[in-house]
Order: C-alpha cells, then structure tokens, then sequence
C-alpha cells in the first residue's frame, strides 16, 4: 500500500485516538463536571441534587457509554457548553478562530518574504563573509523563543519612540482592512520571526544542494544567465522542503499563536485555550484542543498531498 | 576523547560547546545556592535599582537581585530541561527499541499513540496536560516528557528496524546471545549517534518550552524564579527598569543558541552525509 493511501487511511484512526486522549484527560481532572461547574458550592449538594445533576450530565452512565455519546455529539458539532462564557464551545471557538488563521498565514507571509531571500542570497554566495553573516542571524532568529521577540519589539518601540502597540483590540479584517493589518503586523511579525530563520536554513541548505546538481551547471554552461539560473531553474526545485516545512510550521503556528496572542492581548483561539485552562473551563479546554489538533493533522495531511504533488519522483511508499 | 575534539574542532562545536558549559557551571551554581545574593532576599530600600558594582544586574520590584535570581532561574530552567530530556530519551528508546524488536502489534500500538501525541502541537499537548495535572515544576517536566517521547520513538525506531534486519544481529542470534544483550550492545549502541544529536537538539527545545509555559504562569511558581518567569515579571516594568527584560532575554537567547550550536555540530560530525549543505 503506498504511503498515501496508508497516510489517509490512518487519518481517521489518529483523529480517533486524538478524541479518546482529550476525553479520557479531562476525566482525569480530579473532581467532576459538578464541581467544575459549582466549584465548592458543589458540596452543598444533596445526594439526590448530585444524583439529578449527574444523570442530567451523563456521568452516571458508564465511561464507554459516555465517550460514545459524547464523540456522537462532537461529530454533530456539539463540542458541550462553556461554563465561564455560558455559550456552546464551538460557537466561542470559531468567533476566535478568524484572528488566529489571519495570525498564521501573516506570519507565514513574513517568514516566507523574509527568508527566501535570504536563503537563496546565502546559497548563492556560500562561504562568504555575507553568507556568514544570513547564517548567523538565522541560528540566532531560531534560538530566539517568539514571546522574547514580542517582548524586546515592545519595548523597543515604547522607549525608543515613545509608543506602545495597539493591545487588547481587534478589528475584522472585512471591517476595516487598514485597521486590521495594523493591529497585525507587529504579532505577525513575532510570530514569523523564528519560522523566517528556519526557512532561510532551509532554503540556503535546499538552494546549495540544487546548485550544485548537473542540470544548473548545464545551464550555466550554455551561457543561462545566473539570475536566471538562479530563480528559474534552481528555487523551483528548492522549493519541495520549503513548502513542507511551512505546512509544518503552518499547523504550529495555529496552535502555538498562545505566547504571541497572551503578549500583544489578541483575543484569538491560543488566548482562549489559556483562558479556559486557568479558568478551569474544561468543556471549554476539550473543544479548543480536540479543534486545534484536528486543524494540525488536516495541515499535515494537505502537506504530504502537497509534497507528493510537488515532487512526482517521490516514492513515498518505497521510502518509507 | 576523540568525540570532544571532534566537537572543539567544529567552528560551530567550538561555540556551542563552551556556551552550554559555561551554562552548565552556571546552572550548577544556582541550583545550589552559590550566588552573589540569596535569590529570595528582598533589599527593600534598593528596589529597581540599576545595575552597578553592587547588583551586577540590577535589583526587582521586591529588591530582589537579578544576577542571583537568573543564576537560580538558569538552575530551574535547566533542570526541567534536563530532567524532561532525560526522561524523554529513556521513554522513547525504550518504545522505539521494543517497537523496532518485537514488531507487529506491539509496534503497531506503540506507533499509533505516538501518532496520536504528535497530532497535537508540541505547547497544546503541554498545556493539557498542565490543565489536568495542574501547574508546577514537575508537571512541567512530565509534560515536556510527554511531547518530546514520540519524536525519540521514531528517532530510535527507524534505525533499530534497520540494524535488526543487519547481519551482524543474526549472527548474535545464532551464537545465542539473549535478546537484552542484542538490543543494549548491538543495536542500542548503534543508535548512539542519532540519539546525541536529538538529545542536544531537544535540550534546545525543552529550555524553550519550559520558558513559554513559566512565561505563562504554568510552569515554575513564584517565588521561585526560571528564565519565563522574571521575563512575564518584566512586562509591566520594562520601559522603566529594562535590565529586567534584557538580562533573561538575553539568557535565554544565548542558551538555546549554544545548544542549537551544538547539535548542528554533533550532526556534521556524525551524520558526514549532512556537512555540504548544512544549513
């Protein structure tokens, strides 16, 4: 069976697993969906109080029985009811999710206006005092964690021009475009901060091993010019790893926005996956994490597509 | 002995290796308690003061000083760093070894729940985790352990698949060594390269983890200190005693770089295949 098919045949399983995991985690929260719920009021109770509420939330059936009826409810959409905000889950999921996907794709467009450049710049003069330098500044983007980029961008800003960015405040994109990128830009631009140094070491890696393939140096042999060389016959076939390695980065992103969102205020989906957990909303917790994880593989899924697509001498199947 | 050569004869090895040292010393020293300060004590009447000859680094909000606190945060974070690593590698060598060997329905289950845990993005995993367990240092640890495992399943799996099928392991079989010498001394030690490299690039990764979830109050508590800890304290001070976010940024920076220095190197020098177009 070819590594796709396997690929698409397993999704389901994972995906499968993925709901047993999250269901079976918060049940291991000590406590139940009462005192989640009422807190210490819980234990004003009266045993027949306890009794209804339980059949009234299912947890006095057996464990299987309440996983089953639970993933039915999940297929149909039901991912339970947030205690804190008093709304269903998805419904609070998908109002946050617009800014955290506008969040992604921005800062995978500055990573990738960043470090393709970059990376083919490097590439094309290997083990010089510039390429030396595109290295440098790369190995120290990916050691420099997002939050303490937003951090020294932050100040930066505040006592070198006496300004502060916008915080706490969103505006649909729709709304007012203007606006809106406003607001983005400088979260974007942390967040793509160590993905553009990965995809200048990735491409500057990618780039120098196509240069020095047969078929660049027949081009340059014929007379090709070298820009031409360059970004006609070499990037795209550097490209493969790149484009795996922002389908990657984009399934992180979407779920590891939580640091940038927490920084500049964003009401976004990491944000609210914060919230529930220190507010202990853990029908909240469930639907966030079961939703960011299925984005993550459907990413994942699309990138294998993708890179098979790309590339028709992969031969996933025999590779692997 | 040839190994530190190697590593100190690698531009990027000559770096990395003397930062995580000076790291380790450091760290060492902070964990147990040779700093300039008590890290707790409070100076009241020298609260926010700049650095100078006294506090080298400054002093906190509460006349804390930074340079003893950083010193104990390096502690902290290193130790979660560590510790997490460590128990990362032996969970996952042992899965991926046992996967590797028995094959089959073992493998089959070992693999799918690795699946399963890399279908979440390594800080969701670990903030479930935390909203489980509750926050804490060792939930930290528990929870950097349980992300990283499944990336040293496959790290280990891979290769262990391809040295059992190796005719040296048959020939161990026929000369009837028992299956635990097999898999410690031929295919374990074989796996020594590929599982270095993962270590130190996964020491990189835990220090960054670790400081993202202290940065988000689930990791190390108060009044402890740890890297992400003193930089979410910074926030509100910054513009007026910015030593409180530039020394820990700058700490921490510094030592992922060294281990990201190092495991670049360690790479190059075990995995030749790599060095012409290391990135």
């Amino acid at each position: 069976m070819s590594y796709l098919a396997r690929r698409l045949l397993t999704f389901p399983l994972v995906m499968l697993g993925v709901s047993i995991l999250v269901f079976v985690a918060i049940r291991l929260v000590p406590g139940d969906a009462i005192t989640a719920m009422l807190g210490t009021e819980a234990g004003l109770l009266t045993p027949a109080q306890r009794a209804a509420l339980s059949a009234y939330f299912g947890i006095d059936k057996p464990i299987l029985v309440q996983y089953w009826s639970w993933l039915l409810g999940v297929l149909q959409g039901d991912l339970g009811i947030s205690v804190i905000h008093g709304k269903p889950a998805l419904t609070i999921i998908l109002e946050r999710f617009p800014l955290t996907l506008q969040l992604a794709l921005m800062s995978m467009c500055v990573a990738l206006l960043v470090g393709l450049p970059a990376g083919v710049f490097a590439a094309t003069r290997n083990e010089k005092i510039s390429d030396l330098a595109v290295r440098i500044f790369a190995m120290i983007g990916q050691s420099t964690p997002n939050f303490v980029v937003g951090l020294l961008i932050i100040y930066a800003l505040s006592a070198g021009f006496g300004i502060l960015p916008t915080m706490g405040e969103f505006t649909p994109f729709l709304t007012d475009p203007l606006r809106n990128l406003g607001q983005m830009i400088l979260p974007a631009i942390t967040l793509g901060f160590a993905f553009a140094a990965s995809v200048t070491r990735i491409s500057r890696s990618a780039m120098l091993d196509v240069l020095s393939d047969d078929y660049v140096r027949t081009a340059r042999s014929k007379g090709v010019p070298k820009r031409s060389v360059i970004w006609r016959h070499a990037l795209p076939n550097a490209l493969i790893p790149v484009v795996t390695l922002s389908g990657v980065e984009f399934g992180y992103l979407l779920g590891g926005a939580v640091l940038v969102e927490q920084i500049y205020a964003l009401p976004g989906l990491g944000r609210l996956v914060l919230e529930a957990i220190l507010q202990r909303d853990y029908a909240l917790v469930q639907g966030c994490v079961l939703f960011i994880a299925f984005n993550f593989m459907v990413v994942n899924l699309l990138v294998d597509l993708a890179y098979v697509t790309l590339d028709p001498r992969i031969r996933l199947g025999e590779s692997n | 002995m040839s190994m530190l050569r190697a590593i100190f004869s690698h531009s990027s090895g000559r770096i990395g290796g003397t930062i995580v040292v000076i790291y380790v010393v450091v760290a060492l020293l902070g964990m147990f308690g040779v700093t300039p300060y008590n890290p707790l004590q409070q100076f009241r009447i020298d609260r926010l003061h700049a650095p100078n000859a006294v506090y080298w680094m400054g002093t906190d909000l509460f006349g804390r000083d930074v340079a003893s606190r950083l010193m104990n945060g390096i502690g902290q974070s290193f130790l979660v760093a560590f510790c997490s690593v460590a128990l990362a590698t032996l969970a996952g060598t042992v899965l991926g070894l046992t996967a590797a060997w028995f094959g089959k329905a073992w493998d089959g289950i070992v693999m799918r729940i690795m699946d399963v845990l890399l279908a979440f993005p390594a800080i969701l995993l670990a903030l479930l985790i935390i909203a489980v367990v509750g926050p804490g240092t060792w939930t930290s640890v528990a929870a950097i352990a349980i992300v990283y495992t499944p990336i040293f399943t496959r790290v280990v799996r891979g290769p262990a698949l391809s040295i059992k099928a190796r005719e040296f392991v048959d020939a161990a079989r026929t000369f009837g060594s028992s299956r635990r010498y097999i898999l410690t001394r031929h295919l374990l030690l074989n796996l020594v390269a590929p599982l270095t490299v993962q270590v130190t690039l996964a020491l990189a990764w835990s220090l960054l983890t670790e400081a993202g979830l202290s940065f988000l109050g689930l990791g190390t508590q108060p009044p402890a200190s740890s890297l992400g800890l003193m930089l979410a304290d910074s926030r509100n001070l910054m513009e007026n005693a910015p030593w409180l976010l530039i020394f820990p940024a700058v700490a921490i920076m510094i030592s992922i770089l060294g281990f990201n220095l190092l495991g670049d190197a360690l790479r190059d020098i075990l995995d030749p295949k790599t060095r012409r177009s290391a990135p």
